[in-house]
This record gives structure tokens, C-alpha cells and sequence, in this order.
């Protein structure tokens, strides 16, 4: 048996290597416009938007199944990778916003502002990026030991992004893919894992409302 | 930021240049090999984007039979490469990915076809396979194709007049709209087959035009694209092309053309109503629910970094031609 500090840190190095080459590799075929066979990139824009936001709806499903795997076959060191995963989340996410900005709206600011004000789907993407970023920003020790219990309560907000990202998600498509349809699933099963702390959660949302 | 700008000083390589000249061309430069690579990655060509690295797209298959048309008047922007024309459709029958229908190409049985054209006239008739090129003489037509989706294109179709069609059939006083029907043959079109494929729209896609829109000179029946017959992907063997209206409305692989007296219905506008209208014209001052269609992103051969953004015109830049067919309408309330 190796130690679990070792298995640590060579997945957390895999998991780098990987998402930040796939990453630079996405970009660099759609910055010169052709694959690395040759044929045309038809749309680098809409490659680069759909590369970044489904890596990161990916890695947040990853993510989330973390807990259930770490339990299930009782590898609790699988715990220390999840911080990690979840800042590539906030990453992904980032770029994609980016990239939408700079490269669908040409970096102009009044029209990415309109579209942040006008389209529904977006507040839900923007809802979602600001309690990634809240997430994010929690994360460092310091600041999480600070908080105590408040923590986790903030971090189990967690379940909400997972939603708001598939609605967005869902909604920015034109008819039914496939595809949407087996997100959906996935991400059924990883809130059914969890019904019942979802549900006591749940419940005391609704106590604090009463009292408050 | 880089804006790139069409204009007439700065025409792509392929623009509107005879195929084999232009193929030519690109030899000559591929040969070239490195020194095309070193300003491919400099960036600071163009044209060295429509040469691929490692093989050269357009010579890999050309089962499509060439076509014999009369060629359009030179056009001022540069037209999207072949290549990219091919393999980015929305043509849901073949899957709701823009790259799926590509993987389907030379797989639907356009030979024997039968085009139906019928409905509120005096003499109905049918085309056959051989009909859609030998009946009519074939034009070419250069023109701009707008998707709802805000992104276009610069196709050189070839076709025929859609008025043309509609006229031998004669149409009686009472024919007020024209129905399209495209295939529906689910052993052959994924999509129709299953409804996870076809992303749950309505199968057969049918589409309309009101009977002016129809007999208007711009509305085109397409039969070939860049001199040869069309690939599958792109509506083999026949499709509708009205460049002054989104994308979707272009219906493909036509079998049935029917003069009616009430508006049709059509596909996009059964499936979500208030996102996609009847009329369908491009419009900058009206958006799609979901984004803006003030502007548009042409598709060349640039990368990221070269991208033409450029502002949608209403009725896709042929108000010319168009507009006064809808001079008393509310456009906002029509769209
Ligand atoms: C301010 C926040 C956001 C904005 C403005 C935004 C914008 C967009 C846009 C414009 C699209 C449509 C792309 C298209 O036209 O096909 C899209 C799709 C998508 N977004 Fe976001 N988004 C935001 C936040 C997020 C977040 C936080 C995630 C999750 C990581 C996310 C994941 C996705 C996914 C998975 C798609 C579908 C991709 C596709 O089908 O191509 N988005 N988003």
C-alpha cells in the first residue's frame, strides 16, 4: 500500500496535466481555426464557449462524486483532491464567461452588459459563477477556519449551482439534445445520493424562514 | 482586438475564383508547404488559414457530379470555404450536432427522387432526379446565409427560380401560401427515426411561404452548391435557399411543393412559437428571446482571433429586393 499523501499528489498532478493541456489545446486549434488534422474549427467561437462550459459542468459532476467514491469504497484520501476540482469548476467557468465576452461579443461592454440584463438563462449562469466565485474564494484555510460551521452550510449552496447550471445549460440549446437528457440523469442520481441530507437541509431553510 | 471587416479590398482567396483556377492556386502555395505554415502561424495571413496543414480538404472526395449553370455577377464578400459549408449544418434529421450531418454524406438515396408539385393549381406535375437538373436551365446565385443562431455564411448555390417551378404548375386565385415538405424516411434519417436523435422536433419538417415570397426572383431552389450537386448534408438533392430569411426557413430535401389558400405550418414556429415566427425575416431590431440578433459572426476561415463581426441588415441586406412585400406589417409583431 502506498501512502495516501503520494496518491494525493499524483492525482491531483494527473488531473492538472490533463484539464490545463486539454485546455491549451482547445484554444491553440481555435485560435489558428483548424484541428490538428487540418479540417476547419467551423466555429472557433462556439468551440471554445461549448468547450468551457461543458468541462466545467464535468468537472462539478466529478466533483460531486467525490464523496459518494471516497464512502463507497472507503478512500478517504479522495477527500483532499475535491478542493482542487471544484476551483477548476470556478476556472472553467470563468473562461467560458470570457470567452463570450471577448470572442461572441467582440469585447464590447454595453453588449455584454445587455445581455446580462436581458436573457434569463444568463441570470441563472450568473447566479451560478457568483456562488462558484463565493466558493471559491471560501476555500482558502484561513478564511474556512474562520467560518466554522458557516462553512459547510455555505458550501452545501454547492447543490443549487449543480441546478442552476443544468437549467442554464438546458435552456441555451435550441430543441431537445440528447445530451441535455443524459446530463439531466447524471445529475438526478448525484441529488439522490444525497435525498436525505438534501432534505434536511431543506427542511431547515424553511424552519429559519418561519422564525425569521 | 482584432475586427476584421469585409470589404471589397480585401477578398478571400477563393472569391468567387473558377474552381480549378483556384485549386491551382492552392497547389502552387502548398508546395509552398513551410513557408504557408510559418505565416499561418504568425498569423498575419489570412489565406494561409484556408490552407490546411496536412491534407487538402477539398480534394479528398468529389463523387458529386458537377454542375452546368449560367454563373452569378462577381460578389463583393468573400465567400465561406467549401469545406466549412459541408460540415456545419443544422439539419436535425441527420442529428442535432452541427458536425453529424456530415458523417451521414453520400448515405441518403437522392436517385430515384420525386418531387411532388401540386395543391391549388391547374397542371400538378413531378420531378424526378434527372428533372431537377435537365428541366430547368440552372443558375448560380451568391448569396448571403444568415442563421438564427447569429452566425453566417456566403454561399455560391446553384439553382432554379422557384417562380419558375410555380408557374408551370398555374396556380388557381385561391393559392395564397406555398407548403414544403422534406423527406420522411427514417431508415435512412436518423433523427426521424428516434426522438433523442432528432432533438424532439415535429418529422416531416415542413416549412411556407406566402405565395409573393415565393415567386419573388431572389427565392431559389438549390440544386448544387460550389458548381457541383449538393452533398447531403446541405438538402440533396433539392432545397429551398431565401436568403432574406433565417436559416431554417431554406427547408431540405424537398418532396412535395403544395399551392395552398392558409398559412402552413412550420416546423421551428410548432416547436417553440415565440421564439420562431412564420415570416422568419432577418431582423437586427428583433431579437431572439434567448439572444440578439444585432449582430452577426460571419464564418470565414479565420481563427479566434480573426473573427468578422459584422452588423446584421434587415432582411439580411436585400431590403431592396424585399422590403415592400411587408411595407404595411408590423415586423416586431410578425417576426
Ligand atoms: C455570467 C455567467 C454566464 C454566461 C454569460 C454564460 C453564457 C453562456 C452562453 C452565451 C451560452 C450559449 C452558447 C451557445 O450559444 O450555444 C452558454 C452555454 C452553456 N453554459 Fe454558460 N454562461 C454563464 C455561466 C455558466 C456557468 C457558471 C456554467 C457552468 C460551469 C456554464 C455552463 C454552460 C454550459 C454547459 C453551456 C452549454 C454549452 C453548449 O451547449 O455549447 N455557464 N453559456
Amino acid at each position: 500500500m502506498k501512502k495516501p499523501q503520494y496518491k494525493i499528489r499524483v492525482t491531483k498532478c494527473v488531473a492538472h496535466l490533463f484539464l490545463l493541456s486539454l485546455t491549451v489545446i482547445t484554444y491553440y486549434q481555435a485560435i489558428i481555426g483548424t484541428d490538428l488534422t487540418g479540417q476547419y474549427i467551423n466555429d472557433p467561437v462556439k468551440f471554445v464557449i461549448h468547450f468551457s462550459g461543458m468541462t466545467g459542468l464535468q468537472v462539478l459532476l466529478l466533483t460531486l462524486l467525490i464523496s459518494p467514491l471516497a464512502q463507497k469504497f472507503k478512500q478517504a484520501w479522495l477527500m483532499q483532491t475535491r478542493r482542487m476540482f471544484g476551483l477548476y469548476v470556478a476556472f472553467f467557468a470563468c473562461l467560458h464567461v470570457f470567452s463570450f465576452w471577448l470572442f461572441e461579443l467582440n469585447f464590447q461592454v454595453d453588449l455584454f452588459i445587455e445581455e446580462l440584463v436581458k436573457r434569463p438563462y444568463i441570470w441563472l449562469g450568473m447566479l451560478a459563477l457568483t456562488l462558484l466565485l463565493a466558493l471559491s474564494v471560501t476555500s482558502i484555510n484561513k478564511i474556512r477556519a474562520k467560518m466554522g460551521p458557516n462553512w459547510q452550510k455555505l458550501h452545501n449552496w454547492v447543490y443549487l449551482v449543480l441546478v442552476l447550471v443544468w437549467v442554464h445549460f438546458y435552456w441555451s440549446v435550441k430543441a431537445t439534445p440528447t445530451e441535455t437528457l443524459i446530463y439531466l440523469a447524471i445529475v438526478i442520481s448525484l441529488l439522490a445520493i444525497r435525498h436525505k441530507k438534501l432534505l434536511k437541509g431543506l427542511k431547515a431553510l424553511k424552519r429559519n424562514e418561519k422564525i425569521s | 482586438m482584432l475586427i476584421k471587416k469585409t470589404s471589397t479590398s480585401d477578398i478571400s482567396e477563393n472569391e468567387v475564383t473558377p474552381e480549378n483556377i483556384y485549386k491551382d492556386r492552392r497547389k502552387i502555395i502548398k508546395s509552398l508547404g513551410f513557408l504557408g505554415a510559418g505565416a499561418l502561424l504568425s498569423g498575419q495571413s489570412q489565406q494561409a488559414h484556408a490552407i490546411s496543414w496536412f491534407k487538402d480538404k477539398d480534394e479528398e472526395k468529389s463523387a458529386l457530379k458537377a454542375l452546368k449553370y449560367q454563373a452569378d455577377e462577381p460578389f463583393t464578400e468573400a465567400l465561406t470555404p467549401e469545406a466549412k459549408i459541408t460540415s456545419h449544418n443544422n439539419f436535425y434529421e441527420f442529428g442535432t450536432r452541427k458536425t453529424d450531418p456530415k458523417q451521414y454524406e453520400g448515405m441518403l438515396t437522392v436517385n430515384p427522387w420525386q418531387l411532388n408539385v401540386d395543391g391549388l393549381c391547374a397542371n400538378p406535375f413531378k420531378l424526378n432526379y434527372e428533372d431537377l437538373f435537365s428541366k430547368y436551365p440552372l443558375q448560380e446565385r451568391i448569396y448571403r446565409m444568415r442563421c438564427v443562431e447569429a452566425w453566417s455564411m456566403v454561399i455560391p448555390w446553384v439553382g432554379i427560380p422557384l417562380a419558375d417551378v410555380i408557374k408551370q404548375a398555374q396556380p388557381n386565385g385561391q393559392a395564397k401560401f406555398v407548403a414544403f415538405e422534406t423527406l420522411y424516411r427514417p431508415e435512412e434519417m436518423p433523427g426521424q427515426k428516434s426522438r433523442f436523435a432528432g432533438g424532439g422536433i415535429q418529422y416531416p419538417y415542413v416549412e411556407g411561404l406566402r405565395i409573393d415570397e415565393a415567386m419573388n426572383p431572389l427565392t431559389l431552389l438549390a440544386v448544387g452548391l460550389y458548381g457541383k450537386e449538393l452533398p447531403t448534408q446541405n438538402g440533396a438533392p433539392i432545397r429551398l435557399v431565401v436568403p432574406w430569411k433565417y436559416g431554417f426557413k431554406s427547408i431540405k430535401s424537398i418532396t412535395r411543393i403544395k399551392l395552398v389558400n392558409q398559412k402552413p405550418p412550420t416546423t421551428w414556429n410548432l416547436s417553440a412559437p415565440q421564439e420562431y415566427g412564420f415570416y422568419a425575416n432577418v431582423n437586427p431590431k428583433v431579437d431572439h428571446p434567448r439572444w440578439s440578433q444585432a449582430q452577426e459572426r460571419r464564418l470565414g476561415s479565420g481563427g479566434l482571433f480573426s473573427q468578422n463581426y459584422i452588423p446584421t441588415l434587415p432582411f439580411n441586406g436585400y431590403g431592396e429586393q424585399v422590403a415592400h412585400m411587408y411595407k404595411d406589417m408590423d415586423l416586431a409583431k410578425f417576426y
